[in-house]
């Protein structure tokens, strides 16, 4: 018996996809048909060329050298290395807080265990970007004038033009650069600006209420048999976390760890609200100058993307090390 | 005797270590309700005048600031003489989303009618029909506009993200990998790029005269973004229903979708909703993203609020009322889904 | 096979895509459709575009946008006010959500030819300066080195700074803000020592947003050319040329010795340019355009000549207290002069 065509579950699938593919190519078709005619009706151009022109505009903070005359795309470099350097700060951070606060979440003093779940519920539930300008309006307001700075510690300095330290000077002769009082406050050194002291703040203390709730579900995922059985052989509280508990735990909470490790890369976005020039401020000052909307976001998006990539990349990889080899 | 009912002497004083941790914590919290109160409650300004409030500068919050810029944060510019619409608009989707939380009215028809209400809310607000005179979308504000967007955005994109989330786990090759792309593109990306792209990209790729509202580009934008968290969420539910349910059900001759809306979803709803519900809550604190794209939603309208140059001054009594807005809401919203958690793990067993 | 419910989402997807309003290529005839103006404007500038809590908008650029819906539309209320910040104007303006630009927007060659807009007449001649405190005891902007200096993003200044330092070797820190109202506050919170935008803008945050405007100083340097007036979207000539029109028209307006108070009786006047402008006797220079004769008397007598815009807004009245300078008629030395009606 010949089944008709539709029948065939074999036909009904291919025409299922057929149909898609269709529909997405009249979807494509539709819209980059009225993207090229609205660019051509502007006298828009469209086309990557434009990132070797010159920038003309100057970053702020910058882990290269770069001024207004270099290219688009070295201001795009700047502003991942920007990206980069808070996040990498950022997930140490708070990796280091959440474990602390984790730990604090489980312990049996009741003051201690509630004051750690209260700063994760508080935390939790308000959003970033509120979180994120009550730091830097506190900074604003709270650090002294860049003419007065405080001195924390020897050659380190805190004031409104942030956080002011000796590092390696290029020039020779001198291996590090002090700070030194100029009529404008301190020049010479590093300087953390106080846009990123306030990301940094944000961002780690953020990122660490979750990481902490994260790490205390694997801790307790962990069998009570285990503790048990360490406990009986005399180890302390803390040796069995460190020894017997938090090993067997990482499997469980590394991939959520590493989701929100790619969150705080991608919250990192929010700077563009208080002017730490990271790579979407790079990319929304370079849609202005250059009037190029579609390719800069189309940057923006694929550098994200390479982020997210990567890090998935790298889960996959630990997942395949670590899942339990069973007989 | 029971190990979970130690003294407090035992829990909070015993050891050494232990001792410092609690004495130390005690005396911070000591310290921080020595200070904390007296500004917070004591010496504080509860009227909206400018002069105490900038003669208690220091020693006495000015809450005042609460009473002078309240509208202007909860409703946002919305003109005066219709504020009624926003606030029955905010009570009905307030209403209505109680309405769907509630176990025992899980029906199809209620929950269509919940939605139905939604709707109804947010023409309500917009206005143009029935003697409501329209207010053109950039005054709509405050909490009304953030509740608005969080409801609908999230309401919204469970359709599509289950509509995603069956294409991801579809055997049809071309099909998985067209879903799986669009949900690994946009959970990839930040959730700015996507606003970035909805208010300055998305009119280009129409035909020139087509011409949205920001707000309906914004909510657009908003919905493609949740829902492809939600498919996600919903994809490790139909994953999570063992394989043998859809091998009998194959057996007794019932077509994929019938398997899929008879067997597996409602399977898959349970281990779902908490998840779920913890998305809601990401959606809701990434409206306050709406701001990069000029919306004034509960804290642009803070912020336009303290642009004030006379009020600016007293922000953290602002930041700490629209923080305990979000509070009340996100950490309501996560209780009731740990609720549900316990509620279904009980079932389970 | 075809499931009913995909063939009903398609269909009120293109419902929902085709409900949306659609603009006819001619922004004159869409606009008349409509009924009203879509008008970009500041999100908050004092004396340029700038709304009170009832959501009243007031200022230079918002008279502009007035004057252009009196000639048009015959009403000058007619406008809807679209606030945008410095990253979002042009997009809008590209997109079509807006009809006419009034924004304080520079005139830059490369404006005007790569991002597919035409500038119409020049409404303001301005120029870049720098606002410090008093405090700081610098008098000249060459005293600003080492100095951080606020500006917000998306913006000419930020470019012309940039060229302005390095051409004169000046090391400076710049803080760029995105939000407007977050880059002055930045400023006056003490984060940088000066601000930098075009002198008028320097005059508003003077006036509104500092604590004592007796502490600051705007330095005597204007390093750049800021020719400031509305934009329009290229392919719609007959559009940029009434938007330019009834700016001339309000010079020519003001050339004549005729306000807003007197228009009524002018309209009797024997004068010929009087009765051009006017659109008395067989004049009707206004259908060219697509409107009727009297539409400079509309913008005359509803928003009134250049002279009352000014003074108005930004005059020696306001707390911005600007002087006429490079923006008086050309009769007075200044460079605001109008092509003649005729």
């Amino acid at each position: 018996m010949r089944l008709s065509l539709p029948s065939n579950p074999r036909i009904r699938s291919l025409l299922w996809q057929i149909l898609l593919a269709g529909l997405l190519g009249v979807m494509a078709w539709f819209f980059v048909g009225n993207l090229t005619e609205n660019l051509a009706k502007r006298g828009i151009s469209f086309g990557y060329d434009f990132l070797s022109g010159p920038a003309g505009f100057d970053i702020g903070e910058r882990a290269i050298a770069y001024d207004a005359d270099s290219s688009y795309w070295l201001a795009f470099l700047v502003g991942i290395l920007n990206t980069l350097r808070v996040a990498v700060l950022g997930i140490v951070a708070a990796t280091a807080l959440g474990l602390v606060i984790a730990i604090g979440a489980l312990s049996r003093n009741p003051l201690l265990a509630g004051l750690c779940r209260s700063y994760v519920e508080v935390l939790r539930n308000i959003p970033l970007l509120v979180q994120l300008f009550f730091w830097y309006l506190l900074l604003a307001t709270v650090l002294p004038n860049s003419q007065q700075p405080f001195e924390i510690l020897p050659h380190l300095f805190i004031s409104k033009n942030g956080f002011q330290f000796p590092w390696l000077s290029p020039e020779a002769g001198v291996l590090l650069e002090y700070p030194e009082l100029g009529t404008f406050g301190l020049t010479g050194g590093a300087t953390l600006s106080p846009e990123f002291l306030a990301l940094f703040i944000g961002l780690a203390t953020y990122t660490s209420a979750f990481i902490a709730e994260v790490i205390r579900a694997g801790i307790l995922a962990v069998p009570k048999g285990q503790t048990e059985a360490a406990a009986s052989l005399g180890l302390r509280r803390l040796q069995i976390l460190k020894l017997v508990v938090l090993p067997q735990a990482l499997r469980v909470i590394i991939p959520p760890t590493t989701n929100q490790y790619l969150n705080l890369t991608k919250n990192s976005s929010l700077a563009v609200a208080i002017g730490y020039p990271e790579v979407v401020s790079v990319a929304t000052t370079t849609l202005n100058q250059s009037g190029r909307a579609v390719e800069a976001i189309s940057i923006l998006m694929l550098v994200y993307l390479t982020f997210s990539l990567i890090t998935s990349f790298l889960m996959h990889r630990f997942e395949a090390a670590t899942r339990l080899k069973e007989r | 005797m029971n190990e979970t009912s130690l003294s407090w002497r035992q829990t909070l004083f015993n050891g050494k270590v232990n001792t410092l941790i609690t004495v130390s914590l005690l005396a911070s919290l000591v310290w921080f309700a020595w200070n904390f109160l007296p500004w917070a409650v004591f010496n504080a300004v509860f009227t909206a005048d400018l002069e105490a409030c900038r003669a208690a500068r220091g020693s006495g919050a000015c809450w005042g600031l609460i009473e002078e810029k309240w509208k202007l944060i909860v409703f946002g510019r919305y003109p005066f003489e219709e504020i009624w619409r926003p606030i029955v608009a905010s009570i009905m989707m307030l209403a209505a989303c109680l309405v769907m939380s509630q176990r025992q009215w899980w029906t199809p028809l209620i929950l269509f009618s919940a939605a139905g209400v939604i709707a109804l809310s947010v023409a309500l607000m917009i206005g143009g029909f029935a003697g409501l005179s329209s207010i053109p979308t950039e005054r709509l504000g405050g909490l009304a506009l953030t509740l608005l967007l969080a409801i609908v955005g999230n309401i919204l994109s469970l359709p599509l993200a289950v509509a995603l989330a069956l294409g991801r786990t579809s055997n049809l090759p071309f099909i998985r990998v067209v879903c799986s792309g669009f949900i690994e593109l946009v959970r990839g990306v930040p959730l700015i790029t996507v606003l970035f792209m909805a208010s300055f990209m998305f009119p280009l790729f129409l035909p020139s005269g087509m011409n949205p509202d920001v707000l309906l580009r914004v909510t657009g934008g908003l919905i493609l973004f949740s829902a492809a968290y939600q498919a996600e969420v919903i994809r490790g539910g139909i994953n999570s229903v063992p394989r043998g349910q859809i091998e009998a059900a194959q057996a007794l001759g019932m077509s994929y979708w019938l398997i899929q809306t008879k067997i597996v979803l409602p399977q898959a709803f349970r281990v779902v909703v908490p998840p779920l519900v913890n998305s809601f809550i990401a959606i809701f604190k990434d409206t306050s993203l709406v701001t990069i794209v000029s919306m004034f939603e509960l804290f642009g309208s803070l912020r336009l609020a303290l642009a004030d140059p006379q009020w600016r001054p007293f922000f953290i009594e602002g930041f700490i009322f629209v923080a305990l807005i979000y509070w009340v809401f996100c950490s309501a919203m996560s209780r009731y889904s740990r609720g549900l958690e316990r509620d279904f793990a009980v079932a389970r067993r | 096979m075809f499931k009913k419910s995909v063939i009903g989402t398609a269909v009120t997807l293109g419902l929902a895509i085709a409900a949306s309003p659609v603009l006819a290529n001619k922004t004159l005839e869409s606009v008349k459709s409509k009924g009203t103006l879509s008008c970009g404007i500041h999100t908050g500038l004092g004396g340029f575009g700038i709304a009170d809590s009832a959501g009243k908008w007031t200022g230079f650029d918002v008279d502009f946008c007035r004057a252009v819906a009196a000639a048009a539309l015959s009403d000058n209320t007619k406008v809807r006010y679209v606030p945008l910040n410095a990253a979002q104007r042009f997009a809008a303006l590209q997109s079509g959500e807006i009809d006419v630009l009034s924004r304080n927007t520079t005139w830059t060659m490369s404006r005007d030819t790569q991002l597919g807009l035409t500038f119409g007449a020049t409404t303001y001649y301005d120029g870049q300066g720098f606002l410090v405190n008093k405090s700081l005891k610098v008098k000249s902007v060459k005293g600003l080195k080492g100095a951080t200096v606020c500006v917000q993003s998306g913006t000419t200044t930020e470019k012309n700074m940039a060229d302005y330092f390095r051409a004169n070797k000046i090391t400076y820190k710049p803080v760029v803000i995105e939000d407007f109202k977050a880059s002055v506050a930045a400023y006056v919170e003490g984060r940088c020592q000066a601000y930098t935008t075009d002198a008028s803008g320097l005059a508003a945050i003077r006036a509104n947003d500092v604590k004592n405007p007796n502490d600051h100083i705007i330095l005597p340097e204007i390093i750049s050319k800021e020719p400031l007036g509305p934009v329009v979207r290229r392919g719609d000539e007959d559009w940029a040329k009434l938007v330019s029109w009834v700016h001339f028209a309000m010079l020519t307006a003001e050339e004549l010795g005729i306000t807003s108070a007197n228009v009524d009786e002018k309209r009797s006047d024997t004068n010929p340019e009087v009765q051009r402008l006017l659109g008395q006797g067989n004049n009707d220079f206004g259908k060219s355009m697509g409107l009727d004769p009297a539409w400079a008397y509309r913008v005359i007598k509803q928003v009134g000549n250049y002279g009352e815009v000014f003074e108005r807004n930004v005059g020696r009245n306001t707390p911005l207290k600007l002087d006429r300078g490079p923006n008086a008629l050309w009769t007075n030395g200044g460079l605001q002069y109008a092509p003649p009606i005729r």
